[in-house]
């Protein structure tokens, strides 16, 4: 577990440099997501390794870590509820519209370029 | 006696376990309802933890230097969600072009559609500005913000929000708008609720995980680029 999470710091770590010496306007964990995914191809990385168990005790419990951040909404109760209306309306409206036209500019290219589709519906979608 | 014990209570350890415990309480509602959409363990932790430090005062700086051992992980989970991604590599060839084009023009959908939303219903230009770049994961969407002149920790509020509303309704959406392709299923969902709406498509499935894990890293770059350019037309 350790040795999977050393790994883990280290590529974060490793994205953070790339960052600050290239001046990229992304987070250095999402560089360091991109490094670490080229890693894993490269070494044909397998599933029982340190990496893959350490990422998959991380990942299972994401949700937790959103949570400090996510308390801040209580000094800003005040000004939600004064702009209620156009705040909800925005946030909901642009994140349907958003979700939409990824979603169908996606499925419709895959489409246009007659690539089998990766179509498994799910449990839902079956229903 | 009281003192103290309040004192106890206001603690950075206490303020540790309550943010702790409501997230366990989370997941034992998810288990409980059978994994019911509305129990996300993160709105549940927000709620308790949030009227924890209502009720016993604490400042939210307070709060957030006591938690920031809880905060430190999310940058080491944003990189392990390469590994879902090295898994489902297979699943990339021939989707490439698509996915690179329907993220930018999501990108570009979900900051202008924001901003005239917004306007059209009599909010500032503050306001518009702080909701531009909603959709990119909280430290991008911050960073933009306050490079355009917006309110840096109002965006985090939002960017929250918005990732548990993708957490909770994403799926049913999708399967309203009849996307049942699951890497475009992932996609979309990582292009507007980043890794709160990630981490209930891993739940869900790991093609769907892994590309939302991608999609909200691509997006982050496509609306850092972006809302600088757009603000130019916008405002």
């Amino acid at each position: 577990m350790i040795a999977g999470l050393t790994w883990l710091v280290c590529f974060q770590l490793l994205g953070e440099l790339v960052v600050r010496v290239a001046d990229l306007p992304v987070p250095g964990p999402v560089v360091g997501m991109l490094l670490l995914f080229c890693f894993l191809r490269a070494r044909r990385y397998a599933d029982g390794g340190p990496i893959v168990r350490a990422a998959s005790a991380l990942l299972r419990h994401l949700q937790l870590f959103f949570v400090p951040a996510g308390v801040g909404v209580v000094t800003y109760l005040a000004v939600l509820a004064d702009d209620a209306l156009p705040i909800g309306i925005a946030v909901l409206g642009s994140w349907a519209l958003g979700l939409a036209t990824v979603g169908w500019t996606a499925v419709l290219l895959e489409r246009l370029t007659g690539r089998p589709r990766d179509d498994l519906p799910g449990p839902e979608a079956a229903r | 006696m009281t003192d103290e014990l309040l004192d106890l209570a206001r603690s950075p350890l206490a303020l540790l376990a309550v943010t702790l415990a409501g997230y366990q309480l989370g997941r034992w509602l998810q288990r409980r309802t059978g994994g019911h959409a509305l129990a996300q363990p993160v709105l549940v932790a927000i709620v308790v933890a949030g009227t924890a430090i209502t009720v016993l005062d604490v400042d939210y700086p307070d709060y957030r230097s006591a938690t920031e051992l809880v905060a430190f992980w999310l940058g080491p989970a944003t990189v392990a969600l390469a590994v879902p991604l090295h898994r489902q590599a297979d699943r990339l060839k021939g989707f490439v072009l698509p996915m690179l084009a329907a993220v930018g023009v999501g990108a570009v959908v979900s900051i202008v559609s924001a901003v005239l939303l917004a306007r059209a219903l009599g909010a500032d230009e503050a306001l518009e500005k702080t909701l531009a770049p909603k959709a990119a994961t909280t430290p991008v969407a911050i960073a933009v913000t306050q490079s355009v002149g917006g309110v840096p920790a109002l965006v985090a509020v939002f960017t929250i929000g918005i990732g548990i509303v993708g957490a909770i309704a994403g799926p049913a959406l999708l399967d309203l708008l009849r996307i049942r392709d699951r890497r475009a299923r992932g996609l979309a969902v990582g292009a507007v609720s980043h890794g709160v709406g990630a981490s209930r498509m891993l739940r869900e499935d790991e093609t769907e995980g892994a590309f939302a894990g991608l999609s909200m890293g691509l997006t982050a770059l496509a609306i850092s680029l972006l809302v600088p350019v757009l603000a130019l037309v916008l405002f």
